[in-house]
């Protein structure tokens, strides 16, 4: 048995899964089939500073190998997070990361002083969703907003931070870099693709937002090679996740570049993929010969 | 004790019940047992990313029945399954009907493919329920013999007058009913929340949406309710649902 260990900006997780934000809710739902020290952390559904209703529906449609959503971040607001599900979270054995979401810099800012006072583990700033109308993905996608919003919340935030970068930019390497520099602990990545769907008979997009956040194996080799090109600009840790379905996924993720693994869409399809991926990766650490899954991390060999 | 899991499940028969909907018996061990009437299922589907939800119709010993339509790709691949394969199912989901005393004279009312989640919650009516479903036509008719052999009182209704009455369900609700438990088209369910305002009873709708994960965790299902307070909030199919109090349902 390898030593499945990894420290992501200082906080040890106990295997390098963690459940993405968005499809792990705050874990109830899941702790049915498994005890959630399973995974080595969960990054919880994104909160906002006030509670928010979300999109209408539709917020979902399937696609091929893959699917769309424009949940539109519905979520109860930092208090009641604080008050109501970090209590129990915080019992379950796991890292806990609060993934945090604002139409404004001064949101973000006063959820990360907020988050900095309770016991959480790591901040995850989601400046990558590509489904509200305000705020969101329009700091992620260029070098400027990566910049100035990692360094605003930088000041207000003693938690381990990490920036979650959106794909749906040219140069992913460039807002790598801009997170780093702008103070950010570890960079996650990637968040969802823009993509829409539409039914030829009636003429409407499937999803009431139009489009949505393309998931799922479909994504898989963009984010590999995104968390490549990443990982080779910056020295802080890069979290891969994008389409993970396979213990052989989550080996492909990590020699790119990954220290650590998210998966999400994978457990819609199967709920207890956690469990399948480290008991595939276990092996295969094994087969390999391998003392620690640390070593699998950037271990690439480019032609 | 788990409220759902997942299971793989022997298919013991498989029948096809008209030109789209077949109807399948599946092994399905104590999450047969756990299951209540209205509850649902997502079964998954070989090659696709999204589980398939779909109501759970009837449950005997460890048996799940489960009645679907072909609506696309997933349920069309569904389709050919024949006795002795295996299903991936999780199961049971979701809040069913509250069914209460069950001395009282009730009504299920059903349209099309929403007729499927009435069957196990009528049955335990036997003769006090009345059961009105209606159809496109008579090739379109299912679940009539089912209803019958439980004891219900069984009216159908056809859109064409080809089998039984011709016209809506809603035109053939009996008089003495206290509780109306439907599922079906949104327009059939709207107005049967209105009938039953009318009528001052309790009436309980069976909704469906676009869904993922199946147990209230990706928030995907959203359905819009009506507050106490005059506003509205989103809640979801999958977890608050599927089936809903009339009365907070936001039909818009």
């Amino acid at each position: 048995m390898a030593d499945l260990k990894v420290t992501i900006a200082g906080v040890e997780l106990a295997n390098p899964l963690i459940a993405a934000s968005g499809t792990f809710g705050f874990g109830h739902e899941y702790a049915e089939f498994y005890p959630l020290s399973t995974l080595g952390g969960i990054s919880c559904k994104g909160i906002t500073l006030k509670e928010r209703p979300g999109n209408p529906p539709p917020r979902i449609a399937e696609t091929p190998s893959g699917m769309l959503n424009a949940v539109g971040l519905q979520n109860p607001g930092v208090d009641h997070f604080i008050e109501h599900d970090l209590p129990w979270l915080r019992q379950q054995g796991t890292a806990v990361i609060a993934n945090i979401a604002g139409n404004t810099p001064e949101d973000y800012c006063a959820m990360a002083e907020k988050l900095s006072d309770t016991d959480v583990d790591m901040i995850e700033m989601n400046i990558s969703c590509p489904n509200v109308k305000q705020g969101g993905v329009q700091f992620g996608t260029s070098c400027a907003g990566v910049g100035s919003i990692t360094a605003a919340v930088r000041k207000y935030c003693k938690k381990p931070l990490m920036v979650k970068l959106s794909p749906n930019v040219a140069d992913i390497g460039e807002i790598a870099a801009a997170a780093e520099a702008s103070g950010a602990d570890a960079i996650s990545l990637i968040n969802t693709l823009t993509g829409m769907r539409i039914d030829i008979r009636t003429r409407r997009p499937i999803i009431r937002n139009n489009t949505g956040g393309l998931s799922g194996p479909a994504v898989f080799p963009v984010a590999v090679r995104m968390v490549w090109q990443a990982s080779q600009r910056v020295k802080i840790p890069v979290v891969g996740l994008g389409g993970i379905a396979t213990w052989q996924d989550a080996a492909e993720m990590l020699l790119a570049g990954a220290s650590a693994l998210q998966i999400g869409t994978v457990l819609f399809t199967d709920p207890y993929a956690p469990v399948k991926i480290l008991d595939g990766l276990n092996r295969f650490l094994d087969e390999q010969g391998l003392a620690s899954v640390t070593e699998l991390t950037g271990g690439v060999r480019p032609w | 004790m788990k409220q759902y899991d997942v299971r793989q499940c022997r298919v013991m028969q498989f029948d096809q019940l008209t030109a789209d909907i077949y109807s399948a018996w599946v092994d399905a061990g104590e999450l047969a047992r756990l299951a209540k009437p209205g509850q649902f299922a997502q079964i998954y589907v070989p090659g696709k990313t999204l589980r398939r939800p779909i109501s759970i119709c009837d449950a005997e010993g460890d048996a799940l029945r489960f009645v679907f339509q072909i609506r696309g790709e997933g349920t069309a691949i569904l389709a050919n399954t024949r006795a002795g394969d295996s299903w991936d199912v999780l199961a049971p989901l979701g809040h069913g009907f509250s069914l209460g005393d069950t001395g009282r004279k009730v009504c299920f009312v059903g349209g099309g493919i929403g007729v499927p989640p009435l069957v196990a919650a009528a049955k335990v009516f036997g003769a006090n329920a009345t059961v009105v479903t209606g159809f496109r036509n008579r090739d379109a008719v299912i679940l009539q013999d089912d209803f019958a052999k439980n004891g219900n009182r069984v009216v159908l209704a056809t859109d064409d007058g080809s089998a039984g009455f011709h016209g809506l369900v809603t035109e053939c609700l009996p008089e003495d009913c206290e509780a109306i438990f439907a599922c079906g088209p949104t327009p059939m369910l709207r107005a049967l929340t209105a009938e039953a305002e009318k009528r001052g009873v309790e009436c309980q709708v069976s909704l469906e949406q676009r869904m993922a994960c199946g147990i209230g965790a990706c928030l995907g299902c959203a359905v819009k309710l009506k507050t106490e307070d005059g506003g509205w909030r989103h809640g979801h199919v999958c977890k608050d649902g599927p089936v809903f109090d009339a009365r907070i349902v936001a039909f818009d």
